[in-house]
């Protein structure tokens, strides 16, 4: 019995994130048509990308590690009620200290790349915090204030890579962190590394956080309904801004975990850690803010992103490649779109029903 | 007196259109947003709409290298996500910050796609020809004056006019408005049209006037500040034009000072911190309409 309540209690929201998932492939297959490329070719290609072999597949597991970070941070100040758009800069600032702590601090092995993680928590947390007290202080709409910080973020590792910290052989990037600082791969040649463990066990941890410690509790009230939790005893503004220190700080380990496990350094102009941020936003609305939905939706959208760099070359001619890569962002678009829209299930059981009816008038 | 050297700058006209051409995007993106907004309706996707208002009205300015047809383009996009975003806001009572991001993100990805099938390159499209590019008139843009006068216009339609009334109403108190037989669902569909028309101007400005192209991720933010603007104007257009104004003088002035002085970095980071300090200092006294970002729902 209580099986079939919980069962219904969950069914929803998935089947809900699944017709969102859904309308953006058959939106993406339109545009691909319009390209003038055939939407299976590219769908095979998609998910043959992460599937053809076992090193594909624990890529693909890879490009979980950061998009489950930056998707908490969005989830836990969606649970309080704040709109956190600013996981990319979070990150951004996780990545520059994480690599700041990884290439000036001399450390034992083990212990060298906890303390750039943390490290990299309070530099996003930091980050998270400020739109949060210019929310709670200052009436700015986090909306703007954490798009405006994305940029000033990253001016300031764009401004401290390129002065600074530059690699003298190679001035595009930043020296490689030391190698006590990396997260080792798990299994051998591939960019499967030990992160992934902790980025997992950050998503459970945050998942007793909210729904299992009073903090959490407070934290889900308010996003509920800050006036009812400010007369229970609550301070909504308090609350409002740590979470989004925790927000920041998940965001923050998106841009350590690059930095420490795959990469080891990053670009003056940030390429190879830009929009993972952002992809985190359609990550959590699709694992409906949950932790444990934001697992299982950032695998999806980890296909996604590996398989995109597969179907650049399926679809490619004459040695230039065909679909770019991109693409896979506008159908996470499509996707966010479709989960703005609530009931998204009743309106299609709605017209369902309304066509039957239709019927059963017609056969009568 | 080095100082007094490098500001010279502030003698010479050129500095003064490049203050207007830098107002001229926010402040069209903010004229749209507060028509938008007062009638109840928050469409955060100004950013979005830039993009893609810019992208087509180039492909459009390149295969037919027509100005009006150009420019018809971008309009007819711009109408396009507003009937979209309307269809979610209003009829299926959708969260419209959710909507607006994800216009962004699609429009941030197609632009990508479209500029790589089309030019066969990710940074930038070719130049339009001449045919397709606004006319400068004696070096400013034609475009000031389009945003001066649909300041001119937005502020007369809001404050002075039965129309402006019934837009108000719907988005400070839609059932009241409704008792009152105004249809609130019309009037928000309409103003969110119109505010995005508006905004996909912006995007036409860029591609057609400013740049004579698309560029990756033209839109750099504009959306965003646009959005700051809205609230320092307290929802009024002609407040936005003097703030958008003050943003264009702070913006040029960043980029007037030589190159050596102070790094590249912190000059490309004024827009965003003013924008930021500007929010902090204003804000706080600012209520914005009673019902916006709400979904208004007949019983």
């Amino acid at each position: 019995m209580k099986i079939m309540v919980l069962l219904r209690k969950y069914i929803k929201p998935i089947s809900e994130s699944i017709i969102s998932v859904v309308i953006g492939v058959i939106v993406g297959s339109i545009i691909i048509l319009l390209a003038g490329y055939s939407p299976l070719v590219f769908y095979e290609a998609l998910f043959s990308g992460s599937f053809k072999h076992t090193r594909a597949f624990l890529d693909t597991l890879s490009y979980m590690i950061p998009l489950t970070m930056t998707a908490l941070s969005f989830a836990v100040a969606a649970r309080a009620s704040v709109f956190n758009i600013g996981a990319e800069g979070q990150m951004y600032m996780g990545a520059l200290v994480a690599n700041i702590v990884g290439t000036f601090l001399r450390l034992p092995r083990i212990l060298h790349p906890f303390v750039a993680v943390i490290a990299a928590f309070l530099a996003g947390g930091f980050w998270g915090w400020l739109a949060g007290i210019l929310k709670t202080k200052r009436k700015v709409n986090e909306v703007v204030s954490t798009i405006m910080l994305n940029w000033i973020a990253f001016y300031i590792v764009n401004y401290v890579s390129t002065y600074h910290i530059f690699d003298p052989k190679a001035p595009y990037k930043t020296a490689y962190v030391l190698e006590s600082s990396r997260f080792p791969p798990l299994v051998k040649g591939t960019s499967f590394t030990a992160d992934f463990i902790v980025a997992i066990s950050v998503a459970i941890v945050v998942f007793f956080l909210v729904w299992k410690t009073s903090l959490g509790y407070e934290i889900r009230a308010v996003g509920l309904n800050p006036t009812a939790a400010e007369y229970g005893g609550v301070n909504p503004e308090r609350i409002a801004s740590i979470a989004m220190f925790i927000a920041g700080g998940c965001g923050g380990l998106a841009g350590a975990f690059l930095v420490l496990g795959r990469f080891g350094f990053i670009t003056t102009t940030l390429t190879n850690v830009l929009n993972w941020g952002f992809d985190g936003i359609a990550v959590s609305l699709v694992g409906r803010n949950h932790p444990l939905g934001i697992i299982i939706s950032s695998f999806f959208f980890a296909i996604l992103n590996s398989g995109a760099l597969e179907v650049q070359v399926a679809t490619s001619k004459g040695g230039q490649i065909g679909v770019p890569y991109e693409l896979v962002l506008a159908v996470m678009g499509i996707i966010v779109i479709a989960v703005s829209v609530p009931g998204l299930l009743d309106l299609i059981r709605a017209r369902l029903r309304r066509v039957k009816e239709v019927e059963k008038v017609a056969m009568a | 007196m080095p100082w007094l050297k490098i500001l010279s700058f502030l003698l010479y006209p050129t500095f003064y259109a490049g203050m207007l051409r830098l107002m001229v995007p926010i402040v069209l993106g903010a004229l749209g947003e507060i028509i938008s907004e007062r009638s109840g309706v928050v469409n955060i996707g100004l950013e979005g709409i830039i993009l893609l208002g810019a992208l087509f009205s180039t492909y459009v300015g390149h295969k037919t290298v027509n100005l009006w047809f150009a420019i018809g383009a971008g309009l007819f996009v711009g109408l396009l996500i507003g009937l979209l975003h309307a269809l979610i806001a209003v009829y299926l009572a959708g969260d419209q910050i959710i909507d607006g991001v994800g216009l962004n993100m699609f429009a941030l990805g197609i632009g990508e796609v479209v500029l790589y099938l089309t030019w066969g390159s990710f940074a930038t499209s070719p130049q339009l020809p001449r045919e397709a590019r606004v006319p400068s008139m004696g070096g400013f843009s034609p475009f000031v004056i389009l945003t001066i006068g649909l300041a001119l216009l937005s502020w007369f339609l809001l404050e002075k006019t039965r129309w402006g009334l019934r837009l108000k109403a719907a988005g400070e108190n839609p059932v009241a408005a409704e008792a009152a037989g105004i249809d609130v669902y019309k009037v928000r569909v309409i103003a969110t049209i119109i505010g995005s028309v508006f905004t996909a101007l912006a995007g036409i400005f860029l591609a057609l006037d400013w740049l004579g192209g698309y560029t990756k991720n033209v839109s750099a933010g504009r959306g965003f500040i646009a959005l700051a603007l809205v609230v320092f104007s307290r929802w009024n257009p002609i407040v936005a034009l003097g703030g958008g104004l003050i943003f264009g003088f702070c913006y040029a002035f960043s980029l007037s000072i030589p190159s050596g002085i102070i790094a590249d970095q912190v000059l490309y980071s004024v827009p965003y911190v003013a924008t930021l300090l500007i929010s902090m200092g204003f804000l706080a006294k600012a209520r914005p309409p009673a019902a916006v970002g709400r979904p208004y729902k007949r019983v």
